[in-house]
């Protein structure tokens, strides 16, 4: 079977369906090619944090500043639930350290727009009742939110069906089509070839793999984290609730285990606790070292949690990049190739302003934000070493 | 590994059983008669499984034997037990579940961590006196030998969450362990041989079973007549029960489903309804039955969480459930790991004993670096052979017809746990391209409650795929049971052992 489209997203995780979403608003016929199902990598593995808190001023920072806003309209707008809580985030700092280099950050943040309210020790159990007695202080950033990754995801894709974007779902890229002059010319599955003179890499952790089949390289690479989820609990942790060495653990270039505390209430119940970070590539066995620290930080932060049992737990692969930034936009290697891939761990929250921006690049308007730091093809002379 | 001093055994040990059912214990008597040093790890308070279900020992049952097949071979065993307790060859802990199976570096020694599944007081004697918890929640071994049995598999109907509703294995448990009956007039309704088991041993603890309705015919084994002939056994334990509910009245309606239930605080009656081979209801041949209980379950199924987490190859069965890979010698396709009974496939108690024996058998053989059990084996293999023959042809003929989920109305619950009802389920695939029961799971939270969808995966599998009759599909659940958090916080790694 032959069809012919404007553009082929690969990937029907949150950036893809993103992508797919406002590339169809933007007039464009899309198909949206997976070889699982929707959410079914690691945007079904996430918390679905929208966060703010967490990047220093740059450019991540922007993209995130302008992902909220479109979270906040796509939660308006989508007929269909995705569990959208405009929760707000607590950085807790244990000591005067911390404490002195929050602030520091939090301050930098404001500069850049970012709502953040410095909370001193004493008023801390106004806003969080359970936490252990004890912090040194903690910055309120109220402008953080949550979805459910899947949910939101599927909806995207929904929409973006509704307005005449096709999907085919358990159905792999066996092979990127590429003209005698070298631009992109559509996909191949086992099932059609779908003619198209663009094709957005949107395969998350799997990106690798997608830009080596367009003949190309990226150097995406999986970084592992487990989520611990309790049982259904009435709401005793009310903000995203995570410890000031996250930002340093998010920032890391270490491949070996890290972990720290991320404790979150959500709206059906259960708490989810996070994170732990290691680059050990698709290893998928249980890390009993990754969770006991999980649940000793927990603990440590709520002690009200300690008798409370951990229904499951899992894992997921975020998708890496060395300078910890996303691949969005064009790739100059490959006429016609686009990248929207390598969120890392903030793939939910950024999804919308990649899916606005590479929208924007295939109708040549005028992006949103500057896409320079995103380049895809900025790791050329690393990869050309490795 | 830190020994306090009234720990009676060597850690680490020989061999970990997971699971004291006929399999598991069988296993740890015959590696403890072979010199072994054993930890046997069970998550009912007493041994004996599921199949050997004890009642409570404050309900002063004096014949718990009636309400049992085999209970000589069953004490026979718990003797050898007690015996090999006391000589201190094996530690037997009961009432702890394992969360987790660890191996440590490159040795090839294994960490099982438990947790524990009964208060400490309500455990049965395990000969051991230390009340300290670390030995407990941490059992360290150089084999592995995994016995966890089976759950039961549930297909959903209209009403099949009322009050009165109980699973077919579940009605047997409540009456062997509590020797309470589920109800006074009890529909027995499913697929499967457990149902004639679960009928007449309802009907010999007084209720009255006016049905039994199996949605298969048993035509097919008399078209294969081979592996019955090959065991009498079975032939005479189905003659037996046959006999037994003839005698009682009981009357069996195969090829007949309910499709049902009814009722507003209680279970009052079902629609049964004739189906064909694919288990189609038959239009116009539907009919009311009254009754104060269901007792409905449609086959078992192994549970291998902890060998799936290890690694362990799975096999589907004929009758769609999963089940691990072994060898003759019932080693799986992990180094170092065994298995025994139903997690092999479901085959019944007989079996599950044959099977238990033989695999420690072969561990002993291991540990004393000889290639292959002795001699004495062979009989033992052949006879599980045997029974496994017969055991794939019960699958067979009992396998969920495809057409089921036609009994199934939009509003009907899939997840009983997060009440997501059909209607739901199937707006996640046709809508939103699940295909999946993770994605099923994600889009509409079925499978993510208390039970981690043990219920109603089987059904979501078959929504998913749009076929009632996909297999049932082997989830990883790297916890395999719900653990406190500060548990998990304080387990240490054991990686000096």
């Amino acid at each position: 079977m032959r069809q012919t489209v404007d553009a082929v997203v690969i990937g029907a995780g949150v950036v893809g369906a993103a992508c797919a979403y406002y590339a169809t608003r933007a007039g464009l016929a899309v198909a949206v090619v997976d070889r699982g199902s929707p959410a079914g990598g690691t945007t079904g593995a996430g918390e679905g944090n929208l966060l703010v808190s967490d990047k220093p001023p740059g450019p991540e920072l922007d993209l995130a500043q302008l992902s909220a806003g479109l979270w906040r309209d796509l939660a308006a707008r989508l007929p269909e639930g995705i569990e959208y809580e405009a929760k707000g985030g607590v950085v807790v700092a244990a000591d005067d350290a911390e404490w002195s280099a929050l602030r520091r950050m939090a301050a930098g943040q404001a500069a850049a727009g970012v709502v953040a309210r410095e909370v001193p020790a004493d008023r801390l159990p106004d806003l969080e009742p359970h936490l252990a007695p004890g912090l040194a202080g903690a910055v309120h950033y109220p402008q953080d939110a949550q979805v459910q990754p899947a949910l939101a995801a599927s909806r995207l894709l929904h929409a973006a069906r509704t307005s005449g974007a096709a999907l085919h779902v358990r159905e792999a890229v066996t092979e990127v089509l590429v003209t005698p002059a070298g631009r992109i010319d559509g996909v191949r599955t086992p099932h059609r070839e779908l003619k198209a003179p663009v094709v957005v890499n949107a395969a998350g952790t799997w990106s690798a793999q997608i830009a080596a089949l367009a003949g190309t390289a990226l150097p995406v690479m999986p970084r592992k984290g487990f989520v611990l989820v309790t049982e259904p609990l009435p709401r005793v942790v009310r903000h995203k609730v995570y410890a000031a060495a996250y930002v340093a653990d998010v920032a890391s270039d270490s491949a070996s285990l890290q972990t720290s505390p991320v404790v979150e209430g959500t709206p059906a119940g259960p708490v989810l606790i996070g994170s732990s970070r290691e680059r050990t590539g698709f290893d998928s066995t249980l890390s009993t070292e990754a969770v006991r620290r999980m649940a000793d930080s927990a603990v440590t932060l709520f002690p009200v949690l300690a008798q409370v049992s951990v229904l499951r737990a899992y894992h997921g692969f975020r998708p890496y990049l060395p300078d910890h930034l996303p691949a969005i936009g064009a790739d100059s290697r490959v006429p016609g190739l686009h990248h929207a891939c390598g969120h890392e761990g903030a793939g939910i929250g950024l999804a919308p302003a990649t899916g606005l921006l590479l929208a924007q690049a295939l109708t040549g308007q005028e992006p949103s934000l500057d896409l320079a730091p995103f380049r895809p093809d900025r790791f050329e002379p690393e990869v050309q070493h490795a | 590994m830190p020994t306090s001093p009234a720990e009676p055994l060597r850690a680490p040990y020989d061999l970990a059983v997971v699971g004291a059912g006929p399999a598991g214990l069988a296993a740890a008597v015959t590696a403890a008669d072979a010199g072994l040093t054993v930890a046997l790890v069970d998550a009912e308070p007493r041994p004996g499984g599921q199949y050997y279900r004890h009642p409570a020992p404050g309900l002063g049952a004096r014949r718990p034997e009636a309400l049992h097949h085999g209970w000589a071979a069953f004490t026979a065993l718990e003797t050898r037990l007690r015996q090999h307790r006391h000589a201190g060859r094996i530690r037997h802990l009961p009432g702890r579940q394992v969360w987790t199976i660890q191996q440590c570096g490159h040795t090839g020694r294994w960490t099982l961590l438990t947790t524990a599944t009964v208060p400490p007081h309500d455990q049965a004697d395990s000969g051991d006196q230390n009340t300290d918890e670390a030995p407990r929640e941490s059992v360290p071994a150089h084999r592995l030998l995994l016995a966890t049995g089976t759950y039961e598999r549930q297909l959903p109907f209209p009403g099949w969450t009322l009050p009165g509703v109980v699973g077919a294995g579940g009605a047997q448990a409540m009456m062997k362990s509590g020797l309470v009956l589920p109800g006074r007039r009890v529909i027995v309704a499913g697929s499967g041989p457990l149902l004639l088991a679960a009928a007449a041993s309802l009907s010999a603890a007084g209720a009255r079973v006016p049905y039994v309705v199996e949605a298969s015919g048993y035509l097919p084994y008399a078209r294969r007549p081979g592996p019955l002939l090959r065991n009498p056994g079975k032939l005479t334990e189905g003659a037996r029960h046959a006999a037994a509910l003839a005698r009682r009245g009981v009357r069996l309606r195969t090829r007949t489903a309910v499709v049902q239930a009814h009722g507003t605080d209680r279970v009052t009656g079902v629609t049964v309804a004739r189906v064909d081979g694919d288990w189609r209801p038959r239009p116009g041949t539907e009919q009311h039955l009254s009754c104060d209980a269901l007792a409905v379950g449609h086959g078992l199924i192994p549970q291998l969480e902890l060998a799936v987490e290890l690694g362990c190859a799975t096999r589907t069965t004929p009758d769609g459930t999963p089940a691990l890979v072994v060898d003759s010698f019932l080693r799986t396709s992990v180094e170092g790991v065994w298995a025994a009974g139903e997690t092999n496939g479901v085959g019944g108690a007989q079996l599950a004993l044959c099977e238990g024996e033989l695999a420690a058998r072969a561990v002993a053989a291991a540990v004393h670096g000889e290639p292959a059990p002795a001699r004495t084996a062979a009989a033992l293999r052949t006879r599980a052979t045997r029974l496994r023959v017969f055991a794939d042809l019960m699958a067979q003929v009992h396998r969920p017809g495809s057409a089921w989920p036609q009994w199934l109305r939009g509003d009907t619950e899939i997840c009983r746990c997060e009440e997501v009802d059909a209607a739901s389920v199937r707006e996640a695939v046709d809508a939103f391209g699940a295909g999946d029961t993770r994605t099923v799971k994600l889009l509409t939270r079925a499978g993510m409650g208390w039970c981690q969808g043990r219920m109603c995966g089987p059904a979501v599998s078959c929504l998913a795929s749009a076929d009632g009759g996909a297999p049932v599909s082997v989830d990883r659940r790297p916890l395999s049971r719900p653990v406190p958090l500060a548990q998990l916080a304080r387990h240490r790694p054991q990686e000096h052992l």
